[in-house]
């Protein structure tokens, strides 16, 4: 078997939320060192305090302050510290009980070791020194061996409270790219257009994605087609990408590459792109280790008839 | 209208901790062949194809349409998708046949987390607001109620190993992990190695069918009683994690404390969990649980729930169960819960 083909993948967002109501207060308050939670019409206090109660679902409005300090109900010692997570040393994940709250908030601990840590054991929120009003304003818990904190009402009033969060994200993947698609692109490597055949239909598909949709079994006999090839249809792109040195307007079109029964996509150069037109006979223009296509560009052959290309439109 | 409405088949992958030579579709394939070859049936025999998945796995989007190619779903075929477990998909095509839209249904779903890093990617379908942002890795929430279980005096970690370790002594061909397997070091205490699933790559596949062409299906279809499923708070610190309530109400609702069941396949991807749902579910020693080895044996993401059921249902086909419970769970600490109770016809 050929070496398996693999590419760093990585997937990058900024997720921006818009609060509500009582999530706005709640982060706001960790801005100025303040936490609040929610009564429930039953009277219990949830705290991190949510929109809705958990167990009625009615809208919950009504914030309490309460204590920066609290009782640790369940525990996890974490000894190999992940991206992103509170701290860069060993922790513990805790379940905090704050006092005045009946229920807990998930966050870490900075403990010595697992052995200085349990259940039932007091701890109290240690600031992160820049607040933005967001979760990780708590920076961690410490243990803490003082009184219980005051409880008071809070009206949830702040100066220019936060509205929203970005929420970063980032995972790392590698990639492969599986059997068929390996195949085309080692061939590709070689100048090369390579698809495969369904056994059952005789359909070629380029690129192969290793089944045939029509028939739902693997593609496996492989098929030279190409170079040169016909534009079904396409488009003239008027707005330029990001990170892409192409000049517009350009036209992007799907090309029929002769031998094949779907048609792929590219950019089409060497002639105005007011020019381009269905049924134009292309080629491909390849770049020093491109890898692929750079883009098609005409081939001066006749333009190929509308029922020579009409099916794989 | 009621219809009953049977298993009739089940196929899965092996369950491979890398499976980079091939892509999903690739993978998927041979499974879909061989449920659709134990009953004879071919894709445009099937009224209704409902499969589960998630992109964030393998940092795929729409991953699943590319999946289809392999169910060969030109001329389009009557289809949905969801992204989660593929025992949900199970459900939606349940109540699909129920409403008599379809006598038939296929059923798959497949996950590939070789290509990221599983425990970080799972943090993803956390709490945004205030969970999320602190990247608690799927194991830490795991230790959490593990370590809840043991102030409750629910179980300790010498039973917890025993659990791993009897899931892992399976004879179950497919399973990833077999055997004698080292307990290990805290992966996040207090969580071993064994108490964790093997994080591996597979595909699952049923097939449903109502009524009469149940049985011209399978000599014995294995007929769902009931299925249902409920869901915990939103908040980790909002729940009892010691107890699994939804999982208990789903039971309930699909009629598990009728009557006693042989055989109980749990998708419990971390040893402490069987605990939990083993207190929920009410299951004794009199019940069979996880002949396969469950999840802690194999653990396809997006699979593993689909296939509890799929296990439980060839034991009813193969004459080894008259009357089973499966469950399926997606989400941090069971968050999400799914039971059915599957029976085979007397004897
Ligand atoms: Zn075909």
């Amino acid at each position: 078997m050929p070496d398996v083909l693999k590419a760093p993948l990585v997937v990058e967002f900024p997720f921006t939320r818009s609060l509500g109501p009582v999530q706005s207060a709640f982060l706001t308050g960790l801005r100025e060192r303040v936490i609040l939670g929610v009564k429930t019409r039953d009277g219990r206090t949830l705290v991190p305090p949510v929109e809705y109660d958990p167990v009625t679902a009615e809208e919950i409005r009504d914030l309490v302050h309460v204590g920066v300090t609290g009782t640790v109900t369940t525990w996890a010692w974490n000894h190999e510290p992940r991206r992103g997570q509170p701290l860069d040393r060993p922790f513990a994940w805790v379940l905090v009980k704050l006092d005045g709250a009946d229920t807990a908030l998930l966050h870490a601990l900075d403990a010595p070791g697992p052995d200085a840590v349990r259940t039932g054991m007091r701890v109290r929120v240690r600031w992160a020194e820049e607040r933005t009003g967001a979760i990780t304003d708590i920076a961690c818990f410490e243990p803490y061996d003082g009184d219980d904190s005051e409880v008071t009402v809070h009206a949830g009033e702040f100066e220019d409270p936060v509205h929203g969060i970005v929420a970063q994200a980032r995972l790392d993947y590698t990639y492969s790219p599986g059997r068929a698609q390996t195949a085309y692109i080692n061939a590709l490597a070689e100048r090369r257009a390579v698809g495969e055949r369904c056994p059952s239909c005789r359909k070629v598909y380029v690129p192969p994605r290793g089944a045939c949709p029509t028939c739902g079994v693997a593609t496996v006999e492989q098929v030279e087609v190409g170079p040169s090839g016909t534009v079904t249809t396409f488009c003239i792109v008027n707005i330029k990408a990001k990170n892409l040195d192409i000049e517009v307007p350009y036209v992007y079109a799907h090309i029929a590459l002769d031998g094949a029964d779907l048609a792929l996509h590219g950019r089409i150069g060497g002639i105005p792109y007011d020019q381009v037109r269905m049924g134009l006979r292309v080629e491909p223009v390849w770049t020093e280790g491109g890898g692929y296509p750079d883009h098609y560009r005409p081939t001066g052959e006749p333009d190929a008839e509308y029922d020579t290309y009409k099916e794989l439109l | 209208m009621t219809r009953d409405i049977a298993v009739v088949a089940f196929a899965q992958s092996d369950t491979l901790r890398s499976s980079e030579e091939v892509s999903e579709v690739e993978m998927l394939m041979p499974v879909l062949h061989d449920v659709l070859a134990q009953t004879g049936l071919k894709t445009a025999d099937i009224g209704f194809t409902c499969s589960g998945s998630c992109d964030y796995l393998a940092g795929r989007a729409f991953s699943f349409t590319l999946a289809l190619d392999g169910v060969g779903a030109w001329p389009p075929i009557s289809e949905s998708h969801v992204e989660t477990d593929g025992a949900w998909a199970l459900y939606e095509a349940w109540t699909k046949l129920l409403s008599g839209d379809a006598d038939t249904a296929l059923v798959y779903s497949y996950g590939k987390s070789s290509p990221g890093s599983l425990r970080d990617v799972l943090t993803r379908q956390l709490d945004p607001y205030y969970v999320a942002p602190l990247w608690p890795d799927s194991v830490a929430l795991a230790a959490l109620q593990a370590q809840a279980l043991i102030d409750a005096g629910d179980t300790d970690e010498r039973e917890l190993a025993a659990i791993g370790a009897r899931s892992r002594a399976t004879d179950n061909p497919r399973a990833q992990l077999k055997g004698p397997v080292p307990q290990g070091d805290y992966v996040v205490r207090p969580l071993r190695t064994g108490d964790c699933p093997p994080i591996g790559d597979g595909a699952a596949a049923v097939v449903l069918a109502a009524g009469e062409r149940a049985r011209e299906l399978c000599e014995r279809p294995a007929w769902i009683r009931g299925i249902d499923h409920r869901i915990e708070a939103h908040s980790l610190g909002v729940r009892d994690l010691t107890d699994s309530p939804s999982a208990r109400l789903a039971a309930e609702r699909a009629g598990a404390f009728e009557r006693p069941v042989d055989t109980a396949e749990l998708h419990a991807p971390f040893s402490s969990q069987e605990v939990v749902l083993r207190k929920a579910l009410g299951l004794d020693d009199a019940t069979r649980v996880n002949p396969s080895g469950g999840a802690l044996a194999a653990n396809p993401m997006m699979a593993a729930g689909l296939a509890r059921i799929g296990e439980a249902a060839a034991r009813i086909h193969r004459g080894e169960s008259d009357r089973a419970l499966a469950h399926a769970t997606s989400g941090p600490c069971l968050q999400q819960n799914l039971v059915a109770v599957l029976e085979g016809d007397p004897r």
